[in-house]
């Protein structure tokens, strides 16, 4: 039988190495820490259309050009993990804390005009073709005693009205044809129409997941056609961008499609790898769209939207791809 | 006949006149056990807490592919808990399994490290952290009672859940001080919980004793192994039946935090940024309240306090569908789940440990634990298609007339079983 003295002595031992070991690979991560995205272009971001690209690059706003993608780029010191503009209207999903997030409405010039603090972690951003409407998702982690699971937030703000939705499970539920509620309805990657009402969404509800169309007015969302996730209206309205997953299956991985709302059929894009990202339309032909290397880093590609041609590299090293239209 | 005379057995009599000396307080295995477990629940908490942020702004993951795999995890876990119940006892190495467990979930801290951005080495990891959870916990409170006199055990388990309820509310809190200091590296605070949970393995090793087996059914037969056949022969034991049976009915009457917190969410609309206080609140109360109803178990009987606890939980139930809003709806709540936890989660094994057969008590504890488990996965299901049929309301009132079916049921099956525990 070990002496207490001799228990002590090992526990002691044992703190002090455990202790080194938990500080020392603490210190060598925060060196390893990337230094903030230097102003390295004197060239301000602004969100005024032109025919520039805009992205985040290392957690900052930037903008470059797209004629020239690989040139010198814009990079501002606002902060955002998703960034979207339209019409000189931008969104910023930004952190508030080091542990909290909030939904950033921009103007041209990148000063904030509005905030509002969202639960979870940064997800989806959109601006509706007007500027007038700007949508947000986030995750939200399950609690600790429920353990592992996690949920969706959307919510849209009406900067003309200031009207906000919080979530959209707020709203009523068709379900072919019929009216449908559950409470493991979650919402998630809105696109407006051009008239500012009308507007599509993925909802998941016991293990499907769908493409809704919503009356943001009217308060209601329709199942449209199921396997559709991330829509992205295109600017003329005819067709949806989206990920569909391989088999129904969104532990095999998306394939990057389009939908023809007229037809109701789709084309799978050129794009071989899985695309987890909501799209954006660059114009009515292309889109553009986030992939990651194993280790996470992110690279925006675009690919021509018909199902014609390959996909190809557009911005090295960013995420979040935005038109500024 | 009153339920506090139900069990308060007769032999109570001889024991009236020693209750000051328990006042003092728990044996040293427990302490040490309760030690271990509030770092443990350290380390575990700083995972939770920080996972979400690593798997979506650390690796841009998708995270809703992992809420498929949870139901296949639990039903796993459940069988294997039963497995190293059986194996703990078997071999009378309760110390060694719960210790296997608790090693098993720390080395899994460093797989995440490992797993990169793979989603099946993710899934992996998590089920094996899960696992060792799962084997340890009845190892750990066989312990517990087999290291207690049968009549101080729910002051045991109160303070042992008590410390597990600290270490469960310090997690999150460092978790939050490594990335204040190293900045969004969350692989700085996998290290840190590995490490921290490798303490709590070293304090089980040197400070937790196990205590020879007490003597077994007849002189001369207790060196004798137990067998498969002894310990499936719980199965055809009255009282363990009616233990299980009741643990079971239990838990179908528990409808999951999840829907609990988002019941309140959407009952008071709580800005969904302090939704993660509501687990905060009640994980408060828990452990403020565990030792004290504890030791209210071991003075009024176990069962009284399982039926309170459970009492509560209907009061839960009933205030999300009832009129009552605002801050009193949400305080009462909160204060009424926590008391649920706090006297039901330990008093219940205090209640079911006295009636294992002491040979078989791991094995007896895991058939409970995994009773109950398996049952929240079927209520939860349940209280889903309730609330899709009728609405969240009329759901909760049809949840709180469940708690009182499953209660008396309960009472009966558990009352005379427990009329004939030692005391």
């Amino acid at each position: 039988m070990m002496s207490t003295r001799a228990k002590l002595a090992i526990l002691t031992a044992s703190v002090v190495a455990l202790g080194a070991l938990a500080a020392g690979y603490a210190v060598v991560s925060a060196r390893r820490t990337p230094a903030p995205a230097a102003a390295a272009a004197d060239r301000a971001v602004t969100l005024r259309p032109g025919p520039r690209l805009l992205a985040v690059t290392d957690r900052h706003a930037s903008t470059a050009a797209l004629a020239d993608p690989a040139g010198p780029r814009a990079v501002s010191d606002r902060e955002c993990l998703r960034v979207y503009a339209a019409a000189g209207t931008g969104v910023c999903l930004a952190p508030s804390s080091p542990w909290s997030y909030q939904v950033v409405v921009l103007d041209a010039e990148l000063r904030p005009t509005r905030r509002l603090d969202v639960p979870g972690l940064p997800n989806r951003a959109r601006v509706s073709a007007s500027g007038r409407m700007v949508s947000w998702t986030t995750f939200v982690g399950g609690d600790s005693y429920a353990g592992g699971g996690f949920s969706t937030r959307t919510g849209f703000l009406d900067t003309r009205t200031g009207t906000t939705v919080t979530t959209l499970e707020q709203f009523a539920v068709r379900r072919d044809g019929r009216p449908y509620r559950s409470a493991d309805v979650n919402f998630w990657g809105v696109t407006f129409a051009r008239d500012d009402n009308v507007f599509y969404a993925t909802m998941s509800t016991a293990g499907t997941r769908w493409l809704v169309r919503g009356d943001a007015a009217g308060r209601i969302v329709e199942t449209v056609r199921a396997n559709v996730e991330c829509p992205s209206l295109s600017p003329d309205g005819t067709r949806i961008a989206f990920k569909e997953a391989v088999d129904a299956d969104p532990g095999k991985g998306w394939r990057l499609s389009v939908l023809d709302l007229r037809t109701m059929r789709v084309t799978a894009t050129a794009e071989r790898a899985s695309v987890d990202d909501q799209a954006a339309w660059l114009d009515d032909v292309t889109l553009a769209y986030t992939l990651r290397s194993d280790d996470g880093r992110p690279d925006i590609w675009s690919v021509p939207a018909d199902g014609s041609g390959a996909s190809r590299l557009l911005l090295p090293g960013a995420e979040s791809p935005s038109p500024l239209t | 006949m009153y339920l506090s005379t139900v069990s308060r057995p007769a032999a109570d009599a001889p024991a009236a006149g020693r209750p000051r000396r328990r006042l003092a307080g728990v044996g040293g295995t427990v302490l040490a056990l309760g030690t271990v477990s509030l770092i443990t629940d350290v380390s575990a908490e700083m995972v939770t807490a920080v996972l979400p942020l690593y798997l979506v702004l650390g690796l841009n993951l998708s995270p809703l592919a992992f809420g498929v795999l949870d139901g296949v995890y639990t039903g796993a876990t459940a069988v294997l808990r039963v497995v190293g119940g059986f194996v703990a006892d078997r071999f009378r190495r309760r110390k060694l399994v719960a210790g296997t467990g608790y090693a098993l979930s720390a080395v899994a801290k460093l797989g995440l490290l490992l797993a990169g951005r793979s989603v099946p080495a993710i899934g992996a990891v998590i089920a094996a952290d899960r696992l060792g959870k799962g084997i340890r916990t009845a190892p750990r409170d066989a312990l517990i009672t087999l290291a207690t006199p049968p009549d101080a055990l729910g002051r045991a388990f109160g303070v042992h859940r008590a410390m597990d309820g600290v270490g469960a509310f310090l997690g999150p809190l460092v978790a939050l001080a490594v990335l204040s200091a190293v900045g969004p590296n969350y692989d700085a605070v996998f290290v840190a919980s590995f490490c921290v949970a490798a303490l709590a393995v070293v304090v089980l090793v040197l400070f937790v004793r196990e205590r020879p087996a007490p003597a077994g059914p007849a002189p001369g037969t207790h060196d004798r192994r137990v067998t498969v056949r002894e310990a499936a022969s719980l199965l055809r034991d009255r009282a363990t039946r009616r233990l299980v049976l009741a643990a079971a009915l239990l838990g179908l009457a528990t409808i999951g935090d999840g829907f609990v917190y988002l019941l309140l969410q959407r009952r008071e609309d709580v800005g969904l940024r302090w939704f993660p206080l509501l687990a905060v609140g009640t994980s408060l109360t828990y452990l403020l309240l565990a030792g004290p109803l504890g030791a209210l178990a071991d003075r009024v009987g176990r069962l009284p306090v399982v039926v309170g606890g459970y009492a509560a939980l209907g009061g839960t139930y009933l205030l999300l569908a009832g009129p009552l809003h605002g801050w009193p709806l949400l305080v009462l709540t909160l204060a009424l789940y926590g008391l649920f936890y706090a006297a039901t989660d330990g008093v219940l094994i205090a209640l079911a440990g006295p009636v294992l057969p002491a040979r078989v008590r791991t094995t007896g504890i895991a058939l409970v634990q995994t009773g109950q488990a398996l049952a929240y996965l079927v209520s939860s299901v349940l209280f889903g298609l309730a609330w899709q049929v009728w609405g969240p309301r009329a759901a909760s009132g049809v949840a709180a007339l469940a708690v009182v079916a499953a209660l008396l049921v309960s009472v009966f099956l558990l009352g005379p079983m427990h009329r004939r525990s030692p005391r």
